[in-house]
């Protein structure tokens, strides 16, 4: 305990506060705005569009350390995240509060001062949702956590059309429709091979209370769901086909990786290798889908 | 505090000081370019 007192009592390596806000994190959300950016029919002067994406980045980031002070107790328990710098003994909470608050404060008014109320708005919603609705009530609260909170995360492409044409419309709603049904099969993907960690720090993840069985079958059920969406702005006419083969074939290889996890009866992490693999391709699913909205926006 | 800590609080320090100068230069300009922008298009 002394150890960790003069730890504490140390000011924190800029290392450190930049682990707070979830750069891997950071980096989709990033990548997601930009994509609602460039798939919107104007685009911002050079200098707005990437104040805007540097606010959608802070934005992440003041979120991500906010969820950090706030779930040190959580993080401690699980080994995904008993290294991060609050758990770790790296940084005492205040210090990563006030970053986290202060960055956000900060995301927000210069969106707002490079782009306008409406991003500025959307920045401000996300952020709050993320803290307030995911962070402080639903995650310890309720097996729907990373559904609702899923929302969250879906901004991202709305704020990005939003800074480039300063309204919205139906295209940037469906990508948000796609990040939100993507969410719950990429965490609980990853929930089924770390399960022990949200078990032993009581969080309630749906195979930690509804079982792995169970689990597996939404993730099938969302999956399907998700592959379904994808198609439907190449449908409803607003990309062109680049697009809508890619979704296709995107949502067919996706629907067949959740089809081997729900065939997988492993019950142990090693035995998970289809979890495994499904968790890796969606993250390749959303960058590649939303680069070929960019491709397809920019050369059909 | 300990000769060793003191030292590595000096280093941190500077570290975050030279940083976060960095970060302000880097606003300053940013913001000059959002303003010379905003003028420009009438944005």
């Amino acid at each position: 305990m002394a150890t960790l007192t003069a730890q504490t009592a140390l000011p924190a390596d800029w290392r450190d506060l930049f682990a707070l806000t979830k750069p891997r994190v950071m980096s989709l959300v990033v990548f997601t705005g930009l994509a609602g950016m460039l798939a919107a029919p104007q685009l911002p002067p050079l200098v707005l569009g990437f104040t805007a994406v540097l606010c959608i980045a802070l934005g992440a980031g003041a979120a991500g350390a906010i969820n950090q002070w706030y779930e040190a107790d959580i993080d401690a328990l699980m080994r995904r995240t008993a290294n991060r710098p609050i758990p770790a003994g790296r940084m005492d909470r205040q210090s990563a509060l006030h970053f986290g608050v202060g960055l956000a404060a900060f995301s927000v008014i210069l969106m707002w001062m490079a782009t306008g109320v409406l991003p500025a708005a959307l920045l401000a919603a996300s952020i709050l949702f993320y803290v307030l609705v995911y962070t402080v009530w639903l995650k310890r609260r309720t097996a729907q956590n990373i559904v609702i909170g899923g929302a969250a995360g879906a901004f991202p492409p709305v704020i990005g059309w939003a800074a480039a044409t300063g309204d919205l419309s139906t295209l940037p709603w469906l990508m948000f429709a796609i990040i939100f049904l993507w969410t719950p099969p990429h965490f609980w993907a990853l929930s089924l091979f770390v399960r022990s960690d949200y078990a032993a720090a009581k969080v309630p993840m749906l195979p930690v209370t509804a079982g792995i069985a169970a689990t597996r079958r939404q993730i099938l059920l969302y999956s399907l769901v998700l592959a379904a969406a994808s198609v439907a702005p190449w449908l409803l006419g607003l990309t062109g086909p680049i697009y809508g083969v890619a979704a296709v074939a995107l949502g067919a290889m996706f629907v067949a990786l959740a089809v081997a996890v729900a065939a997988n009866k492993a019950s142990e992490p090693s035995g998970m290798a289809p979890e495994k693999r499904l968790f890796g391709f969606s993250i390749l699913y959303l960058f590649v889908l939303f680069a070929a909205l960019v491709a397809d926006r920019w050369l059909a | 505090m300990t000769q060793p800590e003191e030292e590595l609080v000096r280093v941190r320090q500077r570290e975050r000081a030279r940083l976060m100068g960095w970060l302000l230069g880097a606003f300053v300009i940013l913001v000059f370019a959002i303003t010379i922008t905003k003028m420009s298009i009438n944005w």
